[in-house]
């Protein structure tokens, strides 16, 4: 059985200026210890995916469809349900480091109160177990500095305490949602390492969510690319990166600024993100596809799969530039 | 901390001397003075008196007179209207009046106001919001003078129940309207602000990672919420608190609880030159030292804040 596994996921967000389809029946699964990368350009769907599965959705979202862990089905869970798994064994950490702690309690206090709540701890033991996961993801001076507030802290640094407290409880489960986005380059590549150490020394699973390609090549086991909210392609991380069968996926791949030839221009994906509450009827893709046939527009391809690969198109693979 | 209090309270004194000055500059150039009466009164005898009271000084001597007076003894001088009464007498009966239901009010606007905001925000767009912002939107349209002779027609005329007016000491049953008609905008206000602030905060980045901790709502609005909530409703609790604790005129009148607002009222009409003096610099130290008051809470609930 799978650790995660969602199936024909939607999430819809009512607004007044009519429904906006974040996510439109989307399927993963994904393994104890295994790493999956979820790729797209933003307003994918890819945080809405893992918003939906940890029931953080904003008030007027709706998630429709199934997100079994373990085999329970959290989307059927009120919330006190879902309390006894968040963090606990299905952790998130989020994007924005410097906002998502609370610029008003201590570090201290915000770790500790996960293992009081979790495991019961008493409040010097918390404290000494959370002084213990700074270490492990190398903050300096941890144990005097534990009492400090966040905004004493880089943003690196934040981050290093936001994956700390998501592995108090040793998670099987986590999301990480961009968490290098608003980091520099060099902590970004700090940060990585720390996930990846974190993936050994605990055996935890992570999904990764980026729009960074750079990150999850030699990262990440498995890769899904989301588009429109839907899959366009998913498959092991070296195969998609060798011999993508998605157009979109080679046109992400063509993207990628290198470093190692010359190019005057950055090749760039024509066009703009689709209005999530005005779909085009066939592909989500089909405006901006370079390859785009008849076919296309009118008619949502199906999920072909295939032993490892998975992909959402009407372009025969052999054709795919 | 300490050296930011002291510089705070250093600024306070010519901050007070300037609002003495220009009160006293206001009142002179009034027409009129205290002892103007229908009948007027024989010019020797208002030469006398005059100079009983020293009006027949320059301005500026009469300043200086009153300023170290002040200074030097507390002496806020003789009440020109109440005989043989100084204004620390008359000042003396009318505060602790005031402040007994101010306080009462400001309990009762704070408990109320932020209850009620912090319930609307968490049940937003329910039956309880819109309860809850019907009923401030109702406060605050309604004035105290209107409140007033709606609470004793209800009260004291149909049902009987609450004494019409008087003190008493402030015995409970003659400090429930005056609380009542004091403290409802008030409580109007910091529902609104609690409400707008908590909804607000309820939607940072904070308050998400506190919920994929696994903590029930209960303790992410008391832990998580709050603080930051209360912050823009501290800035509106400090002159707020002032404007309730030296109360207001109407309270006074309405409900004859002989307040400091009713001899203010009596002594601006009577041109009572020391007791409207007295009363100004009652209320300007009290506005002075709430905001430093608040400014210090601030910085006790903020981390960030640091003078």
């Amino acid at each position: 059985m799978s650790l995660l596994e969602i199936e024909d996921l939607r999430v819809t967000f009512t607004t007044a200026d009519g429904d906006v389809h974040a996510v439109n029946g989307l399927s993963l699964n994904i393994d104890k210890g295994e790493t999956l990368a979820i790729v797209g350009e933003s307003g994918s769907g890819k945080s809405q995916t893992a918003f939906a599965a940890m029931g953080l959705l904003a008030k007027n979202g709706q998630a429709t469809g199934q997100a079994r862990f373990d085999g329970q089905d959290l989307l059927a869970m009120n919330t006190r349900q879902l309390n006894k798994i968040r963090s606990k064994d299905m952790a998130m950490i989020f994007q924005d480091p410097m906002t998502s702690l609370n610029p008003y309690l201590r570090v201290s206090d915000q770790m500790a109160e996960v293992l009081m709540l979790h495991q019961g701890l008493s409040k010097s033991a918390a404290v000494t177990e959370a002084v213990r996961m700074l270490d492990a993801v190398r903050i300096p001076d941890a144990r005097a500095r534990i009492t400090m507030f966040p905004h004493e802290f880089s943003g690196g640094m934040r981050q290093r305490i936001m994956i700390a407290m998501s592995l108090l409880c040793q998670p099987r489960l986590l999301i990480a949602d961009e968490p290098t986005t608003a980091l520099d380059v060099t902590v970004q590549a700090q940060i990585m390492q720390l996930l990846g150490d974190i993936r050994q020394d605990f055996g935890t699973a992570i999904i990764l969510i980026t729009h960074d390609l750079g990150i999850v090549a030699g990262f990440c086991d498995r890769t899904l690319v989301m588009y429109g909210g839907q899959i366009m392609e998913e498959g092991p991380t070296d195969d998609i990166f060798s011999d993508p069968s998605h157009p979109y996926t080679s046109g992400l791949l063509k993207a990628v600024p290198r470093l190692d030839k010359e190019t005057a221009e950055l090749a760039t994906i024509a066009g703009e993100p689709p209005d999530m509450s005005r779909l085009p009827a066939g592909c989500p893709f089909s405006p901006r596809c370079a390859q785009v046939l008849d076919n296309c527009r009118a008619e949502r391809p199906s999920l072909e799969v295939t032993p490892g690969r998975r992909r959402a198109c009407h372009l025969p693979v052999k054709e795919v530039a | 901390m300490l050296s930011f209090v002291a510089r705070r309270l250093a600024v306070a004194i010519p901050t007070l001397l300037i609002l003495v000055v220009l009160s006293f500059v206001l009142m002179y150039s009034a027409p009129g003075g205290p002892f103007n009466s229908e009948r007027p009164l024989p010019p020797e005898v208002l030469a006398n008196i005059e100079a009983k009271y020293g009006l027949d000084q320059p301005f500026w001597k009469q300043i200086v007179n009153y300023v170290v007076g002040v200074v030097t003894q507390f002496d806020f001088g003789p009440s020109f209207q109440y005989k043989d009464r100084t204004v620390n007498d008359v000042i003396a009966q009318g505060f602790p009046v005031t402040l007994t239901y101010g306080f009462w009010s400001f309990v009762v606007a704070v408990t109320v106001g932020v209850s009620l905001g912090v319930a609307a925000a968490i049940k937003q767009n329910t039956w309880l919001d819109y309860l809850a912002v019907g009923i401030s939107i109702g406060a605050q349209v309604l004035p105290n003078f209107v409140m007033a002779p709606i609470l004793l027609l209800v009260f004291t005329l149909w049902l009987g129940w609450l004494p019409g007016g008087g003190w008493e000491g402030g015995q409970w049953n003659y400090l429930i309207m005056p609380v009542i008609a004091l403290s409802t905008s008030y409580m109007a206000s910091i529902a609104r602000i609690t409400r707008s602030s908590m909804l607000e905060v309820l939607n940072t980045n904070f308050i998400r990672t506190a919920q994929a901790k696994g903590l029930p709502m209960r303790r992410v609005i008391w832990r998580h919420a709050m603080k930051p909530t209360i912050l823009p409703v501290l800035s509106y609790l400090g002159p707020a608190f002032v404007g309730m604790i030296t109360g207001s005129v109407i309270i006074d009148v309405f409900f004859s609880t002989g307040g400091i607002g009713q001899f203010f009222v009596n002594s601006a009409f009577n041109r009572d030159y020391s007791v409207i003096m007295g009363i100004t610099i009652l209320v300007g130290t009290l506005t002075i030292l709430f905001n430093l008051v608040v400014d210090i809470l601030y910085a006790w609930i903020d981390p960030k804040i640091r003078y």
